[in-house]
């Protein structure tokens, strides 16, 4: 059952994430993205990472998807607007990163694994636990974490506002 | 050897006092000449030498013979072993050796301000004596070669500022920059000599040198090579063959330059080194006779060159030469003390001789050819007489002072080797003749320049004739030093210098001593050897009123003489050219060709591979993004393939 | 769900998200739209928070974990500034095409 699940959503992550790589029109790509998100936050649950699956769901189908669609509209982005480079190039893109990809793979091949044998406790992924990892080890870069977003968010302002001498 | 160091507050401040009255003097003629009166320079300069020839009377006066004191002043090298002390240090030869220089330069300052009068670089002149008198009381009174080496080059410098003194003469520049260049030959032995010493006993002090020679005495090749690399130094400062050539041309320098630096002084500073260092060169046989050899070729071959020069300073200036290859011979003889002995004498007349050819010059405003002289007798009495009485004593007069030191040299010479004593007999002989022929040339008939001329001829002032009669009473009784035993007297500079000479005593042959009879056999012949040669040339110059020839008519051997063997010109033709070819060469083809090439090629590679390789910055980020691919790609499968 | 970890090697975890990494990747070099590039980068980002929870689990260690909530929180950042830079960059030149901006060379 676990296996079915996983080479399902495996293959759903890939395939959607192709599309979005070869799909014409932008708004493809954006939807087939938030497929493939959605994938990946399956893949966290199936992890035993719940509070991660339902924040990665948040953030990036909440927020950040919205965010690509809200730009694609707005910008009228569509199919015949949409540029592509020569044949030879993709073709050349093509090639490396399958190359990447195999030389990835080849490596992982010579690499030694510590072995995981002891099963790990099921709730690992729960908030609490996650929580309680967050606010003792990590509360630095979290408080910290908060500038970072309110410095995009005035970056984004700035960038995104109408110059008005024009 | 036993020296007795002494330890006495007012002779170390006298000794540091000798040095520092010429570097006073210079420093006040130097520094502040501007606003001084330009005629207080020779008095200024004069009165120093004069203080330091005061202090060394006085402690020529208290220094016993076996005394020795050591001013060391301060720790000047020391690193690993090797120490070396900024020090002086006074023994009887270093006190002979300064008596002859503050007191023959006294005189000889004296003579110059008379005869730079009217120069318009009076006061340079004696700034730069000064220096020099500096320099070469630290070349006699270090207490180490480096000590002695630092007055060694400084008064090669000083020789070279007063060759060129009048630098406006480009001639005079050359030859100031020979004998600089020829000196440089000389110093590159000493040097190596000192690396050598260094390197072998870890100091450089003369006393610890000598006291450790001995322990290698075995190692005959390393004594030789430091024996004979000083050697070399010292030809060169002294002028021996092969590096003799400097000399002659040195005489473009002021007269009473010639007489202290190119005869009374600088140039004996070979024989000094060589005394001093007696142990050494007495652990090396093969050194004694390359002296030997070196010095009996040098007093014959300038001896032979002096016969045929016509110009005044040139004669003598072959005959300093030809006197210094003398003292070699000496001191190949391993007679260290005649050798000092005959450099003492020497020094009396040919300063003498050189400034009586400064007056003759003097009264001819600037004449030198002695074929434009002659008669001069009557005009310049004091001149003649002194002169006369110095070549005299040059000449080996009986009972001057010349007579005594070179027949000692004669004597041993015999003593050891009777075709050496053949030799330089006839050199002896040479020398003889070539000073009368210079004397009568000179003073005897009737004058043979311009009426105009003749009519100012004067005599010199008093600074001028007052060394000129101090020097020749010096150079009449200068003998007395060293009387030999025949008169029964002690050989009073020998005992003078025993503790100097004694550590080598024992590494030399001795040979048998000569019975009296002998003595004065040889002493005779040399005396009418002497006394016929004068008249030989009486008889040429002055009864058949001989002239010597024009340059152009002189054939043959006669014309090879004048032209001094061209030694010069073989120097020109087979070292200087080459080197100069050479550098062409290395200029021209390695430098330009080769060298320029490379360094221009590394420049324009670099510039166009830069320019080729900046097309790669595209501004295209898809294309960045894809090299970085590559690039990860290549690195990950080079991490696969290790 | 809870023994997961027992049934699925942690290598198939180890090829998804390379595989995936690979995708973004060549998505980058692929298009010219700056705003795909920006959606493939989020793939990578997403690659690599997969692995990152694949190891998390399959160690216990909650470390892992919290990693990828810093990683979203960059990511978020990342988005919304990227989008802001793309929307100016629309307005000056009537296009999202990055090829266009090469004037940054030589």
């Amino acid at each position: 059952m676990d296996q079915l699940i996983f080479y399902t959503l495996s293959a759903l992550t890939l395939v959607s994430a192709l599309v979005v790589v070869f799909a014409k029109s932008p708004m493809y790509s954006v939807l087939s993205l938030i497929v493939c998100f959605f994938t990946i936050a399956g893949h966290y649950i199936l992890l035993n990472a719940q509070f991660l699956a339902i924040t990665h769901i948040i953030v990036y189908a909440g927020a950040i998807m919205v965010l690509f669609l809200f730009v694609v509209m707005l910008l009228n982005l569509n199919k015949e607007s949409e540029q592509h480079k020569p044949l030879k190039l993709r073709i050349a893109a093509t090639i490396s990163a399958g190359m990447l990809f195999l030389t990835l793979i080849a490596s992982l091949k010579s690499t030694q694994f510590v072995s995981f044998i002891a099963p790990p406790p099921s709730d690992m992924g729960i908030v609490e636990n996650v929580g309680q990892k967050l606010f003792t080890d990590y509360l630095l870069p979290f408080e910290i974490s908060s500038i970072l977003f309110l410095s995009a968010m005035i970056g984004a302002v700035v960038l995104a506002k109408r110059d008005k001498k024009r | 050897m036993t020296e007795n160091v002494i330890i006495d507050p007012n002779l170390y401040f006298l000794g540091l006092l000798i040095p520092l009255f010429p570097l006073l003097g210079f420093l006040v003629n130097g520094l502040l000449g501007k606003f001084l009166p330009k005629a207080s320079a020779g008095w200024i300069g004069s009165g120093a030498v004069l203080a330091s020839f005061i202090c060394v009377l006085y402690i020529f006066n208290s220094l016993g013979v076996n005394d020795v004191i050591r001013i060391d002043l301060f720790e000047w090298i020391v690193f690993s072993g090797i120490d070396i002390s900024f020090g002086l240090s006074i023994d009887p030869l270093t006190v002979i050796m300064m008596l002859v220089v503050t007191g023959v330069g006294f005189l000889i300052h004296l003579y110059s301000i008379g005869y730079m009068h009217d120069d318009e670089g009076f006061g340079r002149f004696f700034v730069y004596l000064n220096l020099f008198i500096f320099f070469m009381l630290l070349l006699v009174m270090g207490s180490n070669f480096l000590m002695m080496f630092i007055g060694w080059e400084g008064v090669g410098l000083c020789s070279y500022l007063l060759i060129g003194f009048w630098f406006k003469n480009d001639a005079y520049n050359d030859a100031a920059q020979k004998a600089f260049v020829m000196n440089r030959i000389g110093d590159l032995g000493f040097l190596l000599a000192m690396f050598f010493i260094l390197f072998q006993f870890g100091t450089l002090d003369f006393a610890a040198v000598e006291r450790l020679a001995p322990s290698i005495a075995e190692h005959q090749g390393l004594i030789t090579t430091i024996a004979l690399l000083l050697f070399i130094g010292a030809i060169g400062k002294s002028a021996q063959l092969p590096l003799f050539t400097w000399l002659p041309d040195a005489m473009a320098g002021p007269t009473p330059v010639s007489a202290l630096i190119h005869a009374a002084t600088m140039v004996t500073a070979g024989i000094y080194m060589v005394v001093r260092s007696n142990v050494l060169f007495a652990l090396s046989p093969i050194a004694l006779n390359v002296i030997l050899a070196v010095g009996v070729a040098t007093s014959v071959f300038a001896a032979i060159i002096g016969l045929k020069q016509n110009d005044i300073k040139k004669v003598l200036a072959y005959s300093t030469v030809s006197q210094l290859g003398l003292m070699f011979v000496a001191l190949g003889l391993g007679a260290f003390t005649s050798g000092i002995f005959h450099l003492v004498t020497h020094a009396f007349f040919k300063a003498l001789l050189f400034l009586g050819a400064g007056s003759v010059i003097h009264a001819l405003h600037g004449e030198q050819d002695i074929r434009k002289m002659g008669g001069l007798k009557k005009l310049i009495p004091i001149t003649y007489i002194t002169f006369l009485l110095a070549s005299l004593a040059i000449s080996g007069f009986p009972l001057l002072s010349g007579f005594f030191s070179k027949d000692e040299i004669l004597a041993h010479a015999f003593q050891q080797n009777i075709l050496i004593w053949i030799i330089i007999s006839l050199s002896s002989l040479l020398t003889a003749f070539y000073m009368f022929r210079l004397v009568y040339l000179t003073f005897a008939n009737s004058f043979r320049g311009t009426d105009e001329a003749k009519h100012h001829i004067h005599e010199s002032p008093w600074t001028m004739t007052v060394p000129l009669i101090i020097l020749c009473v010096l150079s009449v009784f200068g003998g007395l030093l060293g009387l030999p035993a025949v008169f029964h007297a002690q050989h009073w500079l020998a005992g003078y210098l025993s503790a100097v000479t004694d550590g080598s005593a024992q590494y030399l042959h001795h040979a048998e001593h000569l019975s009296h009879s002998m003595e004065i056999i040889l002493m005779s012949i040399a005396g009418v050897g002497a006394i016929l040669m004068i008249l030989f040339a009486r008889h040429q110059y002055v009864t058949k009123k001989q002239l010597p020839p024009a340059d152009e008519s002189l054939t043959g051997f006669e014309k090879l003489v004048a032209n001094k063997f061209y030694v010069d010109e073989l120097y020109e033709r087979f070292i200087s050219q080459p080197v100069f070819k050479m550098s062409e060469g290395f200029g021209g083809f390695v430098d330009k060709k080769i060298l320029d090439r490379v360094v221009n090629g590394v420049g324009t590679v670099v510039d166009m591979s830069g320019k080729t390789l900046r097309l790669l910055q595209t501004g295209n980020t898809g294309f960045y993004i894809f090299a970085m691919v590559i690039g990860m790609i290549v690195i990950f499968i080079i991490r696969l393939l290790i | 769900m809870g023994t997961v970890e027992h049934i699925i090697p942690l290598n198939w975890y180890i090829f998804v998200s390379t595989f995936l990494f690979c995708i973004g990747v060549m998505g980058v070099m692929f298009r010219k739209n700056g705003i795909i590039i920006l959606m493939c980068i989020e793939i990578m980002l997403n690659a690599v928070n997969l692995l990152l929870v694949a190891f998390s689990a399959y160690s216990g260690n909650t470390d892992g974990q919290v990693f990828v909530f810093f990683i979203m929180v960059v990511a978020a950042a990342e988005v919304a500034v990227g989008l802001a830079l793309l929307m100016s960059i629309y307005r000056n030149i009537g296009s999202t095409n990055i090829d266009v901006l090469n004037k940054l060379k030589w």
